[in-house]
């Protein structure tokens, strides 16, 4: 593998700067010929097929009618912005993603905070808070399925709802997805937000002690601020991963009930109906959706990225 | 005396999340012990009236779950190791070396960790098949490691950076030949950070659904997770949920024993990457 280091070396008027300038040329050429392999492949498992998403979505094209393939500009885009369909997908995942990351967001600070002050016992609450992490994401949505549903269920038994079927309409429904997704996910956000809050400064919150705050006060004045960082990239993270959801309303409901979320929505599209001219559109509308997403994170909250990316 | 009392009080609340955390588990054992035949007798309760191995029989007897246990632990682990190997030459030049382009591979790298893998779904399906490797191991494998790299580089690169690189010179000075000091003094303090991406890498692996049930059609490729989403039970007239928890069960486990070994070290992964510490 080649990598074309771009810069030409400067004239060096004396050795030391042209020894110099070797080495930053020698650095430069193994850094980009080490990231060369990772950066590759990024690029053409994801850029590649997005653009040619963006192609296909221009075109009417059914798998099982290839003949009939035909450019419509961006008819499909209209069709899919049009429809019913993909506002109440929408809708849904715009309902599980706000509600899941707000209970997350506050639950996870809950636990956080717990392990953050618990003398005894704290290595065994990380340990357990773990293996939700860890779970397979279907194997959380069957268990949670088979807890709600009807006929295998102990839920309304223990709750005295009797025949009272979560799955036969839309809001219960997506209780019961939001509540695999907040199960599954919270460890992972309260192990973020711990990190955030092993660094907040003890001096600060000495002082504000010694000036007299109440705990609330040090709460909100002194403990939340200094961790601003570590619950926005938290935040951001957890948004952009709930908004994919996929796995949950698949195993659940499959769909029914408008509980069909955007990712879920993309598959149908493409996989099931092989219909790739439509499919693709709400594949790229799917993706301009998380860039705005992003783009909201990062300008209008002010996101600050670099720690995610380490510089 | 009120700060014992304050103690206990946290313990207390230790003790309510480990309940939340492991409650579900055990929901998923003993459904996973009960009865095919009868658990839906009546009033389901929680535990079983009579405990059971036959679900587990079932699920090994099946092919179709046999099979894909087989898929899961080979892709997982290939794209695990490919994914550490191309993260590793890259998390080592973030760390240590300076480059253009350097904060345009991190950025690359966070686009695709937020990237909505089902916008790819539609054009992957049909690259594959034109390629031919739909369906296959390789036809997962690539994605897989594309999706797990990103996690790959952070971690890595956040444990890179903390490695006293100077000892490597001290060692060379001290007589070391290069791959001495590299072998010698660079793998012992690197490998921790190597290994605990690996886990996360194919916790990642082990856990994709998406992808699984796109890019395969066959038990050739099928993984557990997307073969549990197809699975019927032992007979078309028996229920598939006792069957389908003995399953999770089986997947569950690799999970748990991770986990209790190597509990510290997830953690520290999880956080390195995302808040600089």
């Amino acid at each position: 593998m080649t990598v074309v280091s771009e810069t030409a070396p400067a004239p060096a008027p004396t050795p030391t700067r042209a020894e110099r300038s070797e080495r930053t040329q020698y650095e430069r050429r193994l850094g980009l010929t080490l990231s060369a392999p990772a950066f590759i492949v990024m690029i053409i498992v994801t850029a590649y097929p997005l653009a040619y998403a963006v192609v296909m979505s221009l075109f009417r094209y059914r798998l099982t009618d290839p003949e009939g393939r035909k450019f419509v500009g961006l008819k499909n885009y209209l069709t899919v912005l049009t429809d019913p369909i993909w506002w109440s997908a929408v809708s849904t995942t715009l309902v599980i993603t706000l509600f899941s990351v707000a209970v997350e967001l506050v639950l996870g600070f809950g636990f956080a905070w717990v392990m953050y002050r618990i003398i005894r016992g704290r290595s065994v609450i990380r340990t357990g808070i773990l293996i939700p992490y860890g779970i397979v994401t279907v194997v959380s949505a069957y268990i949670w399925r088979y807890a709600f549903q009807l006929d295998s269920g102990f839920v309304n038994q223990w709750l005295g709802l009797g025949d009272f079927n979560w799955f036969g309409e839309r809001w219960s429904s997506l209780f019961v997805i939001t509540l695999s997704e907040i199960w599954k996910t919270t460890p992972f956000i309260s192990l973020l937000l711990l990190a955030g809050l092993v660094q907040v400064p003890g001096e600060l919150l000495e002082a504000a002690t010694v000036d007299g705050a109440t705990p609330w006060q040090r709460l909100w004045r002194v403990t939340l601020p200094n961790m601003k960082a570590a619950i926005m990239v938290a935040l951001l993270f957890r948004t952009l991963d709930a908004w994919r959801i996929f796995d949950n309303p698949f195993i659940m409901t499959a769909g029914a009930n408008d509980t069909e979320t955007l990712s879920f929505l993309a598959y149908r599209q493409n996989v099931t109906l092989v219909n790739l001219g439509a499919g693709s559109a709400v594949s790229v509308l799917l993706f301009f959706t998380v860039v705005l997403i992003a783009f909201v994170f990062v300008k209008g909250f002010k996101t600050d990225l670099s720690q995610v990316r380490g510089e | 005396m009120k700060g014992r009392k304050s103690d206990r009080w946290w313990t207390v609340w230790g003790v309510l999340i480990l309940l939340w955390a492991l409650f579900p588990l055990l929901w998923m054992v003993s459904l996973s012990f009960k009865d095919p035949e009868t658990f839906r007798a009546g009033k389901p309760q929680f535990f079983p009236e009579q405990w059971t191995w036959k679900n587990y029989d079932t699920v090994f007897s099946d092919s179709l779950f046999t099979s894909a246990l087989r898929n899961s632990a080979g892709i997982a682990a290939i794209a695990t190791a490919l994914s550490v190997v191309v993260a590793m030459f890259a998390a080592y030049a973030i760390a240590r070396l300076d480059f253009p382009g350097k904060r345009v591979l991190l950025s690359i790298a966070l686009a695709i960790a937020m990237f909505p893998q089902a916008a790819l779904v539609g054009p992957l399906f049909n690259m594959w098949r034109g390629l031919g490797i739909y369906d296959t191991w390789i036809g997962l494998i690539i994605p897989y490691l594309t999706f797990a790299l990103p996690l790959s580089i952070w971690t890595m690169s956040a444990f890179f950076r903390q490695i006293p690189w100077e000892m490597e010179q001290a060692a060379q000075v001290d007589g070391a030949t290069a791959w001495q000091a590299f072998r010698k003094v660079i793998v012992p303090l690197a490998a921790p950070g190597v290994f605990t991406t690996a886990i996360l890498t194919f916790f990642f692996c082990w856990n994709e659904f998406l992808l699984a049930i796109s890019l395969t059609s066959t038990d050739s490729a099928r993984t557990v997770p997307a073969a549990l989403s197809f699975f019927t039970g032992a007979s078309q007239f028996q229920s598939p949920i006792t069957a389908i928890m003995a399953a999770s069960v089986v997947v569950t486990i690799p999970v748990v024993i991770l986990v209790l070994l190597f509990q510290r070290r997830i953690i520290a992964g999880l956080t390195a990457g995302a808040v600089k510490g």
